[in-house]
């Protein structure tokens, strides 16, 4: 799908979903049913229509590509079958790779520490996780009331469950991401 | 029946009481789970976050270790790991730029044929008749709210399973353990899913309001078939009664366990004692054969 009169931020977008931002006739069924669009700054819509409008910095800058939570109700319910979760997948990922600092840092942070546990034990480890995030936020004392029942139930392992191939694991990590979690 | 098994990371850490009650509940059923052998994380959704093609190369890894191992049916009781393997798998199938790109990344080539299923469909295929003849304890005053949550049922253009706004595949798994589903809102709301860590106060909002909308309409219990779900559901309620307070509790059980109890199987090996919230109550309530509302 390459076209020379499409704006190569656009082309990413149909590169990485598969569908035309175009596409989207702006009815807001998308935001009405968003369970975190009180907490956006802009809502899914508008989201698209920065997009649509050519202002992708408004788009890739936007909070709403972070806080979205994947829950995919936009998705299922869009009348022109525009799937909003995957744009804001590809927004995430388009805004990382061209080093658009994100509206929110939290959230990235998160993500970052998730796949450094997956890069270096192949599964996720929780104690490391958590670790990582705490260090990265210097939110040290966030979720320290249930710290102890997690620990006393077994619910937290300290040591992570490391998969043979992790080698290979860190080398596909590291070439699908490209540095983009930085 | 033997079935492939991709347990996921979290059954073996803070979700291991669903991996517990889900062997406990198959031993008694005569259904063997073999597991894939180094299988690795789906990449849940940090994957989908970072990279598109990470996305659908960390589960593709995972099914092409289960058809070399020689499996043609796997299960994934994690919803998320459920929705990851099927979108993957559907990519793959269908876009073939990414499915060049992923054998690249991998190294090795991709064949489909293997059959991804969910907690619920799963129960189905080991047939619910089997449940129901089997249930011991007399669940007939227990209410029950079944909480599907987002990714057993969205996106249903790739997952095909039951219905994405109103599902009833959980509420016919639990009659068959003789409880009473209730009749609610909030069945396949988001509880705010990964937002825990980074938005606590997100995940704390939601998932109040799903917890409001089971009481309100008398359930006992809420069941779930997410590992995510149930940690913002059950970690996340004593601050969320905290926060909001004038609130009661309500316990919260995987799906799996809730079958075991019904089959009359040890608390403790259905990992029962490991919720932040309490079961002990709604346990001793059904052996009186009285409900703790």
């Amino acid at each position: 799908m390459e076209n020379n009169h499409v704006h190569p931020t656009i082309q990413k977008i149909i590169n990485l979903t598969n569908q035309n931002p175009a596409n989207c006739y702006q009815c807001g069924k998308c935001s009405a049913g968003c369970p975190v669009r009180d907490y956006f700054d802009d809502s899914p819509n508008r989201v698209i229509r920065f997009i649509q409008l050519g202002l992708y910095d408004r788009a890739l800058k936007s909070k709403a590509i972070w806080l979205c939570a994947g829950c995919q109700t936009c998705s299922s319910r869009c009348p022109q079958n525009f799937e909003p979760a995957k744009f804001m997948d590809a927004l995430r990922e388009i805004a990382s790779e061209e080093g658009i600092a994100p509206s929110d840092k939290n959230v990235k942070k998160f993500h970052k520490a998730f796949l450094n546990q997956i890069k270096n034990n192949g599964r996720s480890f929780e104690l490391g996780l958590i670790r990582d995030y705490k260090l990265a936020t210097g939110k040290l004392f966030q979720d320290i009331d249930a710290a102890p029942t997690a620990i006393l139930k077994g619910k937290i392992g300290f040591t992570p469950h490391k998969i043979k191939d992790t080698k290979k694991i860190k080398s596909i990590i590291d070439k699908a991401v490209k540095g983009k979690t930085k | 029946m033997k079935f492939g098994y991709y347990p996921g990371c979290s059954l073996s850490g803070t979700a291991k009481e669903f991996d517990l009650s889900l062997k406990e509940v198959l031993k008694y059923l005569d259904t063997d789970l073999l597991e894939i052998n180094d299988w690795c994380c789906c990449g849940a959704s940090s994957a989908h976050s970072a990279s598109h093609l990470l996305s659908v190369a960390l589960p593709a890894r995972n099914l092409i270790l289960a058809k070399e191992q020689g499996m043609k049916e796997i299960v994934a009781p994690c919803a998320a790991c459920f929705n990851r393997l099927k979108v993957a798998q559907h990519e793959l199938q269908n876009d073939e730029h990414i499915r060049i790109n992923t054998e690249e990344l991998l190294d090795t080539k991709y064949s489909d044929g293997i059959n991804v299923l969910n907690l619920i469909s799963l129960f189905q295929q080991i047939g619910l008749e089997k449940i129901k003849s089997n249930a011991k304890v007399d669940f007939s005053k227990l209410n029950v709210a079944c909480y599907y949550g987002c990714l057993l049922v969205r996106p249903h253009d790739i997952l095909k399973f039951d219905d994405p706004e109103n599902p009833t595949t959980m509420e016919e798994v639990v009659k068959a353990t003789g409880a009473k589903p209730v009749d609610w809102n909030f069945k396949v709301e988001c509880c705010g899913a990964a937002h825990s860590i980074a938005h606590t106060e997100i995940v704390e909002n939601l998932s109040m309001k799903i917890l409001d909308d089971a009481i309100n309409y008398k359930a006992n219990v809420i069941v779930v078939a997410c590992p995510m779900c149930h940690s913002n559901l059950d970690m996340r309620q004593k601050n969320i009664i905290k926060h909001n307070p004038g609130r009661n509790k309500i316990p919260i059980l995987y799906l799996s366990q809730l079958i075991g109890l019904s089959l009359g199987l040890d608390h403790k090996k259905l990992g029962l004692d490991l919720h932040f919230i309490d079961t002990a109550p709604l346990i001793a309530s059904l052996s009186e054969n009285e409900v703790a509302v």
